[in-house]
């Protein structure tokens, strides 16, 4: 098994070293190595490539510059930037200001059914993307959309109302399955917030709306800020909803680009690279600035009290007004797309809902599925990848974590930043690099599912860092030192002792590397073969030929298991403590 | 001037039943006057000044500023809390940090509805600012001021919108020792040059005695004890407001019959039998519980001329401490260990025998509540 074999880095530390080399410096060193292997080799591969011409039989590849003056004179160039950051932009405002209106009802006001919304609000966040774009389509689309038939009946007209094949259906679209991210982050916000700072401004006279806009918003600036970046960048990486929703009409943005000159006929490997060092110029350039903001974030902290319960605004009837902004984002975000599902996964062809289609409900389709080739491969591959690679992120990250913050071995922010690296690394980009590395390389690792495990295994690395860092900051270091006074080796103390301590960091994050990696699709797509598909690539292999009813059962199926395992796992994560976030 | 007339406040937890914070609390405070709001954490003193705010519906009661209801639940009125204008300052100071010292201080004149004009609002910014000693820091961000400072510019800020009532969360404890005493004054001193009435809330006795023109003692969201501070040290009604006031002796006893000589109550004690004061509480044969305060425990090594109307006893040192100004002493008088501070002139070693006198006057026969529950 995967673990196994890379755990046995981590157990040679254990076997009784030569007396001059600790287990410690055994283990550091080990997994500095292979965060370096991981996220660094590819990077210089994409690097190389990007000056290269594409290999053939007949040629060798020799150093050009070609793929840059073919990427940047061509005239779509710009319109591809401009695109891209429109796009990018549109998609974080939009799920900005959504995530910041809804956390702001539900943390600061009497919203009726406040509580419930909060636990509906992560839904979107397990959907995949793919499955949600699907959706839309389905939804508002103008030939068969939902929402364009029937305003069309109702009105008696051929008008489109909505074209969800157009920039601002890739911002809504896109902006509506990212706004539980911005809602997530602005409650943290907000609850960060010492409430005091609200009541004195409510105590020297203030009304609701002018706490709100030259208190609470400005306090949660740097918040707000890191937000937009964060979702810009999510945005600007974004590989479905451009390739399903703007492709077909010709608005190509980066991801689509790259995707595009891979699949092209020749591909064109180069230029492809090309683009992604520059689409990774942008995202790092995004870091960069949400770090800085991070780091001024400090001086907005200030001598906080006993935090008394923040005190609830009462909105009077507006409060119904508010309850109501929550449905319809429940209703757009939620109910809809996985009504349109299922739905069309009840139907023999795709039809839109009527009396008519009613009578032809069947389940049909679920049972051609079931019994579709790749299908239960690509099932068993992606438990398999996501489990793997989960476990594995959350043990190696947390060794990483405690290199970084407890030891004093010179060079440990490089690290830090090493296992940061993917998180600048769009899918496409990172799962081209990757592709270009072992085709290189080769090893055999190339079109096999080991290649996949190695694509999420560096992807999700970022997350795993966050919640390891998170919660190794929280472990005072008295704790470990009393181990070690008590006799414990280190190995024998971070077993006992730190890692224990983390559970409820390692399970949570454990948690959702394995929601995002079954959800994974940019890297995937690059990287699988013939018998190493995984659910995402069936999804999008079934969407592809059209077979819209047998994708919906599918869909459907998937959503309910990632629903029914997050609520499982967090079940059983409570009993461990882990806090709900 | 500010009057509560029973008033209940709840909350609700997420689990669990509704937290009962405050309990029929009333009280009435003049104006002008520094009333103070004392108990142990968890007492409702932080959650009756929180509904004199508004930022606490209570269930019910009357709240009644300068002839004005701000709250009464029988006629249903609820002024919210910036309609109030009651000055607040916080325990934490909720100085806003993306603000200028300047900019925090003006804000209640901003926000205001009759607006005054730029000038208005500066000099009445910088006046306050001056009150307090901060106009040199009016152009600092709020966030490089120390902790003192950020203490004196919530009082400013709550200062500046002339507040008919002045509330303060237990605005030292944030401070370090030494400042805590030096803003002890300063806040007094401003109090009295504004004539403000201020509501005061700490869980330190210190704090309370030195500043208050009256002291509210509160315990499990009730009020317990309502006097000066002279009053509320010296005579305090029950068992929790002398253990929670300052240290103590409990004795418990037996009533044993009234001394028409002495005009005192006598009581059989474990240190024998002795004079003690009531108000009346005391029955014949009925149980008491005395409380005397250790400075009121005189001892000395000569011997006492006996009186009939005092409490004269002998007992052991069995500890003593030195404390620099005065030591503590346990001394064993039967098998009771009484506490005692004397002057540090006293140097009665360990094991010797001295003679002790306490006033009947001191002896206070108080109501046996349970005491303060010690808290782990």
């Amino acid at each position: 098994m995967a673990v196994a074999g890379e755990m046995s880095g981590v157990r040679r530390g254990d076997a009784p070293a030569t007396p001059r080399v600790s287990s410690e410096w055994v283990v550091t060193s080990g997994v500095v190595t292979f965060v370096a292997w991981l996220t660094l080799i590819p990077l210089g591969f994409l690097v190389w490539q990007s000056f290269m011409t594409p290999q053939t039989a007949a040629r060798a590849q020799q150093f050009t510059l070609a793929n840059y003056i073919e990427a940047y004179t061509s005239p779509e160039t710009f319109s591809l930037f401009v695109n891209s950051v429109q796009f990018a932009s549109g998609t974080a405002v939009f799920a900005l200001v959504l995530g910041t209106l809804l956390a702001w009802m539900s943390e600061r006001t009497n919203t009726p059914f406040k509580s419930v919304f909060y636990a509906t609000s992560i839904i979107p966040l397990v959907v995949p993307g793919i499955l949600f774009v699907v959706s839309w389509i389905m939804l508002a689309s103008p030939k068969i959309g939902l929402f364009n038939l029937i305003l069309r009946n109702l009105f008696d007209t051929d008008y489109t109302f909505f074209d969800v094949y157009s920039m601002s259906g890739m911002i809504v679209v896109d902006g509506l399955h990212y706004a539980p991210i911005a809602f997530l982050l602005m409650t943290a916000a907000f609850r960060s917030m010492d409430p005091s700072l609200e009541e004195s401004a409510l105590m020297s006279g203030a009304s609701t709306l002018q706490i709100a806009w030259r208190i609470t918003l400005r306090l949660a600036w740097p918040a707000v800020a890191a937000s937009f970046l964060i979702l810009f960048i999510r945005s600007i990486e974004s590989f479905e909803v451009p390739a399903l929703l703007g492709l077909p009409v010709g608005i190509q943005v980066f991801t689509s680009s790259i995707y595009d000159a891979i699949h092209r006929y020749p591909s064109n490997v180069g230029l492809a690279s090309a683009y992604a060092l520059t689409l990774l110029v942008i995202t790092s350039g995004g870091i960069w600035f949400q770090a800085r903001i991070g780091s001024q974030g400090n001086k907005y902290s200030t001598v906080t009290g006993k935090g008394f319960r923040p005190r609830v605004i009462d909105l009077g009837r507006w409060r119904y007004v508010t309850a109501a902004i929550f449905l319809l984002y429940a209703l757009f975000a939620i109910a809809m797309p996985f009504f349109i599902l299922v739905w069309s996964s009840l139907q023999r062809f795709y039809s839109v809902p009527s009396w008519a289609a009613l009578k032809n409900v069947t389940l049909r389709s679920y049972q051609s599925i079931i019994s579709y080739p790749n299908v239960s491969g690509a099932v068993w591959n992606s438990m398999v990848l996501s489990l793997s690679s989960a476990t594995l992120v959350m043990l190696l990250t947390a060794v990483l974590a405690w290199i970084v913050l407890r030891t004093r071995i010179r060079g440990r922010w490089m690290l830090d930043n090493m296992a940061s690296l993917p998180m600048v690394m769009p899918g496409l980009v990172l799962g081209l690099a990757i592709m270009i590395c072992y085709l290189t390389v080769g090893g055999g690792i190339y079109g096999t599912i080991w290649i996949l495990l190695i694509a999420y295994v560096t992807r999700f690395l970022p997350y795993g860092m966050r919640y390891n860092t998170t919660s190794m900051l929280q472990i005072h270091k008295e704790l470990e030192e009393s181990a070690a006074m008590s006799g414990a080796s280190w190995l024998q103390s971070f077993w006992h002792i730190v890692l224990p301590l983390l559970k409820p960091g390692l399970l949570a994050g454990w948690i959702y590397v394995v929601v995002v990696s079954v959800r994974e699709l940019s890297s995937s797509i690059l990287l699988y073969s013939p018998g190493s598909e995984v659910v995402s690539v069936i999804i999008w292999e079934l969407w592809q030929n059209g077979q819209y009813v047998e994708l919906s059962a599918f869909g459907v199926m998937l959503i309910a298991t990632l629903f029914v395992f997050t609520l499982v796992a967090q079940a059983i994560g409570r009993r461990y403590g882990i806090k709900e976030t | 001037m500010l009057s509560v007339k029973a008033l209940f406040t709840e909350y609700q937890t997420p689990k669990g039943p509704p937290v009962k914070a405050a309990q029929d609390v009333t009280f009435e405070v003049p104006k002008g006057k520094f009333f103070t709001l004392l108990g142990p954490s968890g007492c409702g003193k932080t959650t009756t000044l929180r509904s004199i705010a508004g930022l606490e519906r209570p269930v019910s009661g009357d709240i009644e500023v300068n002839g004005n209801l701000v709250y009464s639940s029988s006629r249903g009125i609820f002024v919210p809390p910036n309609r109030r204008n009651f000055g607040m300052v916080f325990q934490s100071y909720a100085i806003w940090p993306h603000m200028t010292v300047f900019a925090n201080a003006a804000f209640p004149l901003e926000v205001r509805k009759n607006r005054p004009n730029k000038q208005q609002i500066k000099d009445k910014v910088m006046s306050v600012l001056h009150a307090v000693g901060l106009d040199h820091l009016a152009e600092r961000e709020a966030t490089k001021l120390s902790g003192g400072q950020q203490q004196r510019l919530a009082l400013a800020r709550a200062l500046v919108m002339e507040p008919e009532l002045l509330l303060l969360d237990e605005p030292l404890s944030n401070l370090d020792a030494k400042l805590r005493d030096k803003m002890r004054f300063e806040l007094k001193r401003i109090q009295r040059d504004l004539g403000i009435t201020t509501i005061y809330v700490t869980h330190d006795q210190g704090e309370a005695l030195a500043l208050s023109h009256e002291i509210a003692v509160m315990n499990e969201g009730r009020v317990v004890q309502i006097g000066p501070p002279r009053a509320i040290y010296e005579r305090p009604k029950t068992k929790f407001v002398a253990d929670f006031i300052g240290t103590t002796n409990f004795i418990d006893g037996d009533v044993r019959g009234f001394d028409e000589t002495a005009k005192r109550w006598r009581v059989d004690t474990p240190l024998g039998q002795i004079l003690v004061e009531s108000d009346g509480t005391l029955k014949l044969g009925g149980k008491a519980s005395i409380s005397i305060r250790p400075e009121d425990v005189e001892l000395q090594e000569a011997p006492l001329s006996g009186s009939p109307t005092d409490n004269h006893l002998s007992g052991v040192v069995d500890q003593r401490i030195f404390l620099g100004d005065f030591v503590d002493l346990e001394v064993k008088v039967g098998n009771y260990l009484l506490r005692s501070r004397a002057h540090p002139s006293l140097r009665t070693p360990i094991g010797e025998k001295i003679n002790v006198r306490m006033n009947p006057e001191k002896c206070l026969a108080i109501e046996d509540d349970g005491g303060l529950k010690e808290v782990a």
